[in-house]
């Protein structure tokens, strides 16, 4: 199956240049067969990387170790789902999942818009085919996935222990799912650009869905890794400015730039030199983001390792920033816009600002991720950013940026009066006002920037809490419906605009969770014994007992140990939970590490102690002294080497597990070495997680497609009011 | 190689070469004219208005328009689609 899988992707490679050229043929000398030709070699692609990709999944499924990623990547002993989900966990496999999204997205466009777009789809084709090609070419010549090994070993090296946790998994297909579905308005926009239609409405609104949709999946795909981060990795954070955390922002935040200043150019044709800019620098930035957890240019806890990819990649995003830059200045002429800014009092304007907003927080997270490479090269020695140098420009930045949100809203299209803006500003004004002033009297002000996010995020709810109210006001006016069915209907036909306020209330909730939870946590590290009790804000937390515990494999090797402790948590005297944090160590593969010293000194994951609630977080995460047994642990290792090759692989496995036991684990149990707890106490970040959900089902709402009959309808009345116009003014002109 | 695999892949060559080279095969495909073109770009554009017609009309209902300043609004919306259309109905005669 191997030879199977190599070879399919061969012929993907291979279809896939073969579309280029007949694409590009077909364009130029206004072939259509050619061109409709190169449109099945898409289809050829999908189909071609879909049987690829299952090849590997099965392998995976079937623990088929003679794939040397499978072995590398899984074990007999990984849970089916996470074996599943393995086939990502590596470079190889990754690699994979990104070629077989970006066929199957593309195929669906193209698929869409095989009737339409005659100039613009030929050139979309072939940008398309090119990042098929190259991302085949990687798998052919650099990463294969079907690598076979010579002697089929009986098990698997396993899963990254720090990878088996839900979100991680669905983490790396939502982010690819985003960063491809993105190469889809940015190849049609390269196509554009060649055609010379970079002004026309079609080619934006078929792409427009796709735009929304990798924004979505890719939103998903971050805040998938802020949560695994808060969950599994101990620091009690969920957001480093790590540099691959950020890459896989820095599309997003073009992104969304793009789909508010896309309906600005739908609207009055203007924008375009930007909005065009703006989607190939979010298609050049997903590039880029795949690029740096491929090549290990960046110190990264999430990236894979330096790797041979690096110059490739480098080579490939050089030729699309030559490429989109060349083009945008060959028609600019074309790109000019239609007209102006009717007001500076008007939602044009607001979202321009929004956009001025969000490239320019794209650039500080650009500037500050990309600077130790920028660093090394000019003066030879690498500086990281870190936390507090991001701080310092995204905080007024994101302020300014849900201010704006909340303006958006309740200002009109084109222009809007004073009075009418100081009418519609005057409740949600005052509400926040009033909020932020009952906030200080509970102490926020101690916190002032946090205080501001508070009110303005509080302006945003009000602001499209007014809008939902007067929306819902005016249909039942018209329909006499009740408020829940006028609600229903308000959105339903209104998706783009009341599923955007949704987003933006999920935005202000969110940042008002990062403000509280940043502002006015109590974090302590205490080093405890069993009994002792440290105290951390307004709760005491009381180390119980500590807990031990080995899992087996089935064949009864040590897979793992866990290290932990029971804590109990009071408040004002009265208990509020019981949470039971753990330090679990898998062994490693490294036989350096002797016998026993391998199961200690391995991955280890972090089980943290979690109590969320809608008003704080009580989160544990502690670290078991195992230095204390290093003289048992060495006396192990010396014993067990003795016994290599004196007595059966089986019965050593089965020592050294009864010998783990009995020196390490039930000891740790019953007298433990002091452990080291980190506490902390914050609040709101459940606000953070609930921002989001809201965040996408607004995203939801508003890329769902209404259905036919409610839009003709909706096309049908506006017609029937322009026909009346129309006849109108026929009669005038024949009287 | 196993014989089994050299048989699935000549199998997948040959379909994928047999879907790829259909179009050239059946010749005279059917695809957009200019005028298609031009016919989908305004269609388009003219959805894209009736979206502000209606957005307007929404703008007053929720109390972000004065009367007035619908008025004035609309009947430039409205002529603006009118040119559409008219353009519209060129392009498909």
């Amino acid at each position: 199956m191997a030879t199977v899988g190599r070879a399919l992707l061969i012929l993907a490679l291979l279809a896939a240049a073969y579309g280029i050229v007949a694409s590009i043929y077909g364009a130029v000398r206004g072939r259509p067969e050619w061109v409709a030709s190169g449109r099945r070699a898409v289809y050829a692609v999908a189909a071609l990387a879909t049987g690829a990709f299952a090849i590997l999944e099965i392998a995976f499924l079937r623990s088929d170790f003679s794939f040397q990623t499978v072995w590398a990547h899984s074990s007999t002993t990984t849970p089916t789902f996470y074996k599943g989900a393995a086939a990502w966990s590596s470079q190889e496999g990754s690699l994979l999942l990104w070629l077989w999204l970006l066929s199957l997205w593309s195929s669906l466009v193209l698929f869409l818009t095989r009737r339409q777009l005659r100039r613009v789809a030929p050139y979309a084709t072939a940008v398309l085919l090119g990042f098929a090609a190259f991302f085949s070419a990687l798998l052919v010549f650099k990463v294969s996935p079907f690598h076979t090994l010579a002697m089929v070993p009986a098990e698997g090296k396993g899963l990254n222990p720090l990878l088996r946790h839900p979100s991680m998994m669905i983490h790396p297909p939502m982010l690819y799912s985003g960063y491809t579905l993105f190469a889809i308005p940015f190849a049609f926009a390269i196509g554009a650009l060649i055609a010379g239609q970079v002004g026309a409405a079609d080619w934006i609104r078929s792409t427009r869905r796709f735009a929304l949709a990798a924004w979505f999946f890719l939103g998903i795909g971050v805040m998938l890794g802020a949560r695994w981060s808060y969950a599994e990795l101990g620091w009690g954070g969920y957001w480093a400015w790590d540099p691959v955390e950020n890459a896989s922002l820095l599309p997003w935040l073009t992104g969304t730039a793009f789909l508010h200043s896309i309906m600005i150019q739908e609207k009055r044709g203007m924008l375009k030199i930007w909005n065009v800019s703006l989607v190939l620098a979010t298609g050049i930035l997903a590039i880029m983001g795949t690029f740096l957890v491929r090549s290990g240019i960046l110190d990264s806890i999430h990236a894979f390792g330096a790797s041979t990819l690096g110059l490739p990649f480098v080579m490939l995003i050089g030729v699309l920033i030559v490429g989109s830059i060349g083009l945008v200045v060959y028609r600019r002429e074309a790109l000019r816009s239609e007209n102006k800014l009717d007001s500076m009092l008007s939602r044009e304007a607001i979202f321009l600002g929004n956009n001025l907003v969000l490239v320019g927080l794209a650039f500080v997270v650009f500037w500050g991720t990309f600077w130790p490479l920028i660093a090394e090269a000019l003066t030879g020695t690498r500086r990281a950013l870190g936390p507090p140098w991001f701080d310092r420009y995204t905080v007024p930045l994101a302020l300014v940026l849900v201010l704006l949100s909340g303006i958006g809203p309740i200002i009109a299209w084109r222009r809007a009066t004073k009075a009418n803006a100081r009418r519609n500003f005057l409740v949600p004004t005052a509400l926040a006002l009033g909020l932020g002033v009952v906030l200080a009297a509970f102490g926020a002000a101690s916190r002032p920037l946090a205080l501001l996010m508070f009110v303005v995020g509080g302006f945003v709810v009000f602001s499209v809490g007014q809008e939902f109210w007067r929306g819902v006001g005016a249909r039942r006016a018209m329909t006499n419906e009740n408020p829940a069915a006028a609600l229903l209907s308000l959105v339903a036909r209104n998706r783009r605009r009341y599923g955007g306020y949704l987003v933006h209330v999920g935005m202000a909730v969110l940042f008002i969770g990062v403000a509280a939870s940043t502002a006015f946590r109590d974090a302590r590290d205490v080093q405890m014994n069993p009994g002792e009790t440290a105290r951390v804000g307004d709760y005491e937390f009381r180390y119980v007992n500590a807990t031990s515990r080995a899992q087996f494999t089935n064949a009864g090797n040590l897979e793992k140990i866990s290290l932990g402790a029971v804590v109990e948590v009071r408040k004002d005297g009265k208990k509020v939970t019981t949470l039971r944090p753990d330090r679990g160590f898998y062994p490693s593969t490294d036989d350096s590490l002797g016998p026993i010293g391998r199961y200690l000194a391995g991955e280890a994951t972090s089980e943290i102690g979690l109590k969320a609630g809608m008003r704080k977080d009580l989160w544990v995460a502690m670290t078991p002294n195992i230095r204390a047994y290093e003289p048992t642990i060495e006396e192990g290792n010396r014993v067990f080497t003795a016994l290599q090759g004196k007595v059966p692989a089986e019965e050593t496995g089965a020592a050294i597990g009864l010998a783990l036991r009995n020196r390490i684990i039930e000891p740790y149990r019953n007298d433990p070495p002091p452990a080291t707890f980190r506490y902390i106490v914050s609040p709101l970040v459940t606000w953070i997680w609930l921002g989001a959900l809201i965040v996408f089902g607004g995203g939801l709402v508003a890329m769902w497609p209404g259905p036919d009959a409610a839009r003709r309808r909706a096309r049908a009345r506006a017609a029937a009011r322009v026909a009346e116009d129309l006849g109108r003014t026929q009669a005038r002109s024949t009287a | 190689m196993d014989p089994g695999a050299a048989l699935v892949i000549l199998a997948v060559v040959c379909a994928v070469a047999w879907i790829v080279s259909a179009p050239l095969r059946a010749g005279g495909e059917q695809v957009s004219s200019e005028r298609d073109d031009r016919v989908a770009e305004l269609r388009a554009r003219r959805d894209a208005k009736y979206r502000e017609i209606r957005d307007a009309q929404l703008d007053l209902d929720t109390g972000k328009l004065s009367e007035e300043d619908h008025r004035g609004l609309d009947r430039q919306l409205r002529r603006e689609a009118a040119d559409i259309l008219r353009e519209l109905d060129e392009a498909e005669s």
